[in-house]
């Protein structure tokens, strides 16, 4: 019965995340909508959109190899599975056995590294613009984003995510600096590894200043649908995984009826938050010239190092 | 006949091979063919020697020991097989032996050329016999004699294209500074050997020199092994020399000679020295992430691709070197199983470098052999042309670009992991270097993955950006054969991390006396399972579950092909080749950034720009040394007028001084 119940936590919850990811996009859009002075489209149209494209004919470049076909199904699955990783209601979670936050963070650099190549592949100027791009962001995204997971691997002791959520659940309620550096550089890297305003704008389709639409650009029908449900899980893997490490109270410690069942709404809550957040953050700001985004991402990598640091120097004096 | 002691007549019989292959390239001068049909199977016998020594010297983790009757008179020439040495033997068979299937075909190339085949059969059966030699050797004598031979061997190799200036002048660069290693070698044996009473290493081993001589050992050890093994600032040779060689010579160079100077810094570092020490630790820490760091930004902007494979290799081997600084730090601190984890994170990177660029290799050879051209920006588009080269390179990228659920990636997180133990270290300094290490590590691997995606997306994908990529044609199949067997073990190495982790942990335990947890195959759990696992094996079954689900689950009804259209071209005229981004535009954001790391020189004419991003270790270092040599040769030279009256003077001087001396 356990098994089935473990093995059940493991399915649901990134099945979950996948069908909640075009609800966050359309929560987020509400309510910048609103900030702009706009009504805004209803929630679902993310929904809508990507069942239409899914009906729609794709069409592939002439110069494009077979790798272009395949790429959209190896990014998505690899969103999805690093979606498995992270508990969502519970932190009875056998997915965080097979991959752990570090490999989480490879799967999502095996997502990138396809997408990046997709984008090169039909030989035009605007996909290997995007690529370059994607490139440059990385160089110092995702050995920020190593980290954050270090600073927190550190005070827990494990690479777990679960693992992690659990410590921190279970841990003595302190305030500690390192964790305050950490919180600060994952919501910029967030931002920037998601692709949304000042480092990346996802409703941009003026060529010269994109880089996620510039690498999608060849793509249409059930190609693009996979693609841009795959950017809408990794925003929402984000959101899940700054609540996971920061926020983990109301995850349910074991599959009991009263706690699995009070987790998703109070998740909601949380994460209906931080997409208020994101919403003013990209209200506010203006996007960056691309030359400022090495600045922005060697903050928020110093800003990691930091925590990592003051970590080491202030909270493990044994 | 018992498992236990085949390890060394298997080793031995894999000199043999070795030697009787270049025997057999000897007759390659009168009847070509006998390089393929004699030469290269007997290379292939080496390996699967060498291979299946290895393997049983692992799994039975007991040494066995000779002397054999060759050798100075009072100095018999002693040779031993234990673990450590197992690993590397596994390493030379796994590579060597897809080398000497793709060999033939590659070579057959040559038959037609002015370059001799005997000189290529004769030196390649050297080369490998020097390495196993290295690998066999007991005493620092036979060692020494081994490690010349394949210095030399393998200097013959890389100017076995003798035409072209640009081989010359890499080929002597690599003669000098194997010279300057060996003489570095060989002093640090002297010292061990000073401290021990006696040139075996069973000697050395049981003697401790205090810590000071200790220190002297390790330092010329490092920098003599190091220059070998491609460490900065030593590395310039590198990138000179590797690409310069034949293709299959290239991958044997990068894949398994690196490895070499590797096994000969464990063998006097973590064997003969004894006592580990904390500064050690800290030294291999600072230069394996300086190595590291500066190898893969110097890689990013290489346009050649073996040139940039070669740089590529200079940035794992600072891995391994940093991995085995957090080994000695561990072990310094009284933490001996974590030591064990960072040695077996390093041995671990060790094997996949070796099959991974083994891969790479072969595959730029195919590449080179097919298009004729080298240049990623003359190239583009082979994954249509190439197909079969082309999906095996990508694997090879992605398992240096070290994404899971390849092989590159296992040897990273155990990298990872044991740095995420720093905090069981005392010393506060320490405490901060580790993570800091592990910082740069984390910068060394995003960029690597920029270094691949362009290596593979500029070079395979995309449309032809010249005439002879446009003509590209497949290779042969033995060309292939060889380059699938390195996906083989690829995939074993990726998948099974459990059983490989528990064949290379022999070692560790020979070195440190213990061993990491293991929990069976499939799972890669080396601390304690409740703070972190790995499995590989579950992951590459969801995304082929998930690929599969999506692909059926989406295909159109009607189930027509997909339509083919031309790419958007923003309403203007259609793009051309020319317009797609070059290997220099994709990485020109990393340039602007790491601007300080780079000697750039540009080149700006009508219709062509031209930029070359070198190294700033040439003006910084070498060449004031080598200014500093030409004074020091000045000087000299005063000294030396051709005047008879002049070299009297001296003799009597000298004769005068001695005398002063002696009384």
């Amino acid at each position: 019965m356990d098994r089935f119940l473990n093995l059940g936590a493991a399915l649901l919850q990134p099945l979950l995340l996948l069908a909640a990811a075009p609800l966050l996009t359309g929560v987020i859009r509400r309510i910048k909508a609103r900030l702009q002075n706009r009504r805004g489209a209803p929630l679902l149209t993310p929904y809508r959109d990507l069942r239409k494209l899914i009906a729609k004919e794709a069409i592939v470049a002439r110069t494009a190899s077979p790798l272009f076909r395949a790429a959209p199904y190896v990014v998505f699955a690899a969103t999805l599975l690093a979606a498995a990783a992270l508990p969502v209601f519970s932190t009875v979670l056998p997915g965080a056995r097979i991959a752990d936050a570090i490999a989480l963070i490879g799967l999502l650099g095996l997502a990138r590294f396809v997408l990046v190549l997709a984008g090169l592949d039909a030989g035009t100027p605007f996909g290997g613009m995007g690529a370059s791009r994607e490139m440059l962001v990385t160089t110092f995204a995702e050995p920020a984003l190593l980290l954050v997971i270090f600073t927190l691997a550190m005070t827990t002791h494990t690479t777990n995510l679960a693992g992690m959520a659990d410590a921190t659940l279970t841990g003595a309620t302190v305030l500690r600096p390192s964790y305050l550096f950490a919180l600060a550089a994952l919501l910029l890297l967030g931002v920037a590894e998601c692709g949304r305003i000042p480092v990346d704008n996802p409703s941009t389709h003026l060529e010269l200043t994109m880089i996620h639409e510039g690498m999608l650009l060849e793509y249409s029908g059930r190609h693009l649908a996979l693609m841009e449900w795959a950017a809408q899980l990794k925003l929402t893997l984000f959101a899940v995984l700054t609540v996971d490490l920061f926020l983990p109270w109301g995850l349910a410690t074991r599959l009991t009826t009263p706690a699995v069942l009070a987790a998703p709404p109070l998740l909601a809550l949380k994460l209906l938050l931080l997409a208020a957040l994101l919403a003013l953050s990209e209200t506010v700001l203006a996007k960056m010239r691309l030359f400022r985004v090495p600045g922005y991402l060697t903050l928020a990598f110093l800003l990691a190092l930091l925590g990592l640091l003051s970590h080491v120097i202030l909270e493990a004096a044994a | 006949m018992n498992p236990a002691a085949l390890s060394l007549p298997l080793a031995e019989a894999a000199v043999l091979a070795a030697l009787a292959s270049a025997a057999a390239g000897l007759v390659a001068a009168r009847w070509p063919r006998a390089l393929s049909w004699l030469a290269f199977p007997l290379l292939g016998l080496a390996g699967a020697c060498a291979l299946a020594a290895g393997i049983d010297a692992l799994w039975c983790g007991a040494a066995q020991t000779a002397t054999l009757p060759l050798g100075l008179p009072w100095l018999p020439w002693q040779i031993a097989v234990d673990p450590l040495s197992g690993v590397f033997l596994l390493i030379l068979g796994a590579v060597l032996l897809p080398v000497a299937v793709y060999g033939p075909g590659y070579a057959r190339e040559f038959r037609n050329g002015r370059d001799s085949l005997a000189h290529l059969g004769v030196f390649t059966g050297l080369f490998v016999a020097g390495m196993l030699g290295v690998l066999l050797a007991a005493d620092a004598f036979l060692f020494m004699v081994a490690w010349e031979l394949m210095s030399l061997a393998s200097y013959f190799l890389v100017c076995f294209q003798h035409e072209h200036a640009d081989n010359r002048r890499a080929a002597f660069l690599y003669l000098l500074l194997a010279h300057v290693a060996g003489l570095l070698i060989l002093l640090s044996f002297g010292v061990l050997a000073a401290a021990g009473g006696g040139f075996s290493f069973a000697a050395m081993r049981a003697a401790h020199p205090d810590a000071l001589w200790a220190a002297i050992a390790f330092a010329l050890a490092l920098a003599g092994f190091g220059a070998k093994a491609g460490l900065a600032p030593l590395h310039v040779w590198l990138p000179e020399a590797h690409p310069a060689a034949p293709s299959h010579i290239s991958a044997l160079l990068s894949a398994v000679m690196l490895k070499v100077a590797l096994y000969g810094f464990l063998r006097v570092v973590f064997d003969l020295i004894g006592a580990p020490q904390w500064g050690f630790g800290v030294t291999l820490v600072i230069v394996g992430a300086a190595s590291a760091v500066l190898g893969v930004l110097l890689a990013l902007q290489q346009s050649d691709l073996k040139r940039l494979l070669a740089y590529s290799s200079i940035e794992n081997m600072g891995i391994i070197f940093l991995a085995l600084g957090l080994a000695q730090i561990f072990q310094a601190a009284g933490h001996p199983t974590l030591a064990a984890l960072a040695l077996l994170a390093a041995l671990y990177q060790a094997l996949n470098h070796a099959l991974l660029k083994g891969l790479l290799f072969l595959g730029a050879g195919a590449v080179l052999h097919g298009a004729h051209v080298r240049s990623l920006d003359r190239l583009g588009g082979l994954l249509r042309r190439m197909p079969r080269t082309g999906w095996m390179f990508l694997i090879g990228c992605l398992g240096m670009a070290a994404v899971p659920p390849l092989n590159g990636f296992v040897s990273e997180w155990l990298t990872f992991q044991a740095a995420l133990q720093a905090w069981q270290l005392h010393d506060s300094l320490l405490r901060i270097l580790v993570p800091l290490a592990a910082a740069a590590l984390a910068l060394t691997a995003a960029l690597a993955a920029t270094v691949f995606v362009r290596a593979f997306g500029v070079g395979f994908l995309g449309r032809a950006r010249s005439r002879s990529a446009r003509h590209a044609h497949e290779v042969s199949g033995g060309m292939l054969a060889g380059q699938a067997l390195l996906v083989v073990g690829i995939a074993v190495a990726a998948l099974l991390p459990g059983s490989v982790l528990g064949l290379l942990a022999r070692a560790a335990v020979q070195l440190t006396g213990h061993a990491p947890a293991a929990s069976g195959w499939l799972w890669l759990t080396p601390l304690d399972p409740a703070s972190a696992s790995y499995a590989p094996l579950p992951i590459l079954a969801v995304l082929l579950v998930v690929g599969a689900l999506g692909v059926t689950l989406l295909r159109p009804h009607r189930g027509a092909p997909v339509r083919r259209a031309d790419p958007w071209d923003c309403g203007f005229a259609p793009p051309t080749p020319q317009m797609q981004y070059s290997a220099a535009g994709f990485a020109q954001p990393q340039r602007r950034v790491f601007a300080p790391a780079y000697a750039l020189h540009e080149e700006a004419g009508v219709d062509r720009y031209e930029l070359t991003a070198s190294d700033r270790t040439w003006g910084r270092l070498y060449r004031p040394l080598g200014a500093l040599t030409d004074r020091a040769a000045d000087l000299a030279r005063r000294a030396q007028a051709g005047h008879v009256r002049r070299y009297l003077a001296w003799s009597l001087i000298t004769l005068l001084v001695l005398l002063w001396i002696v009384s």
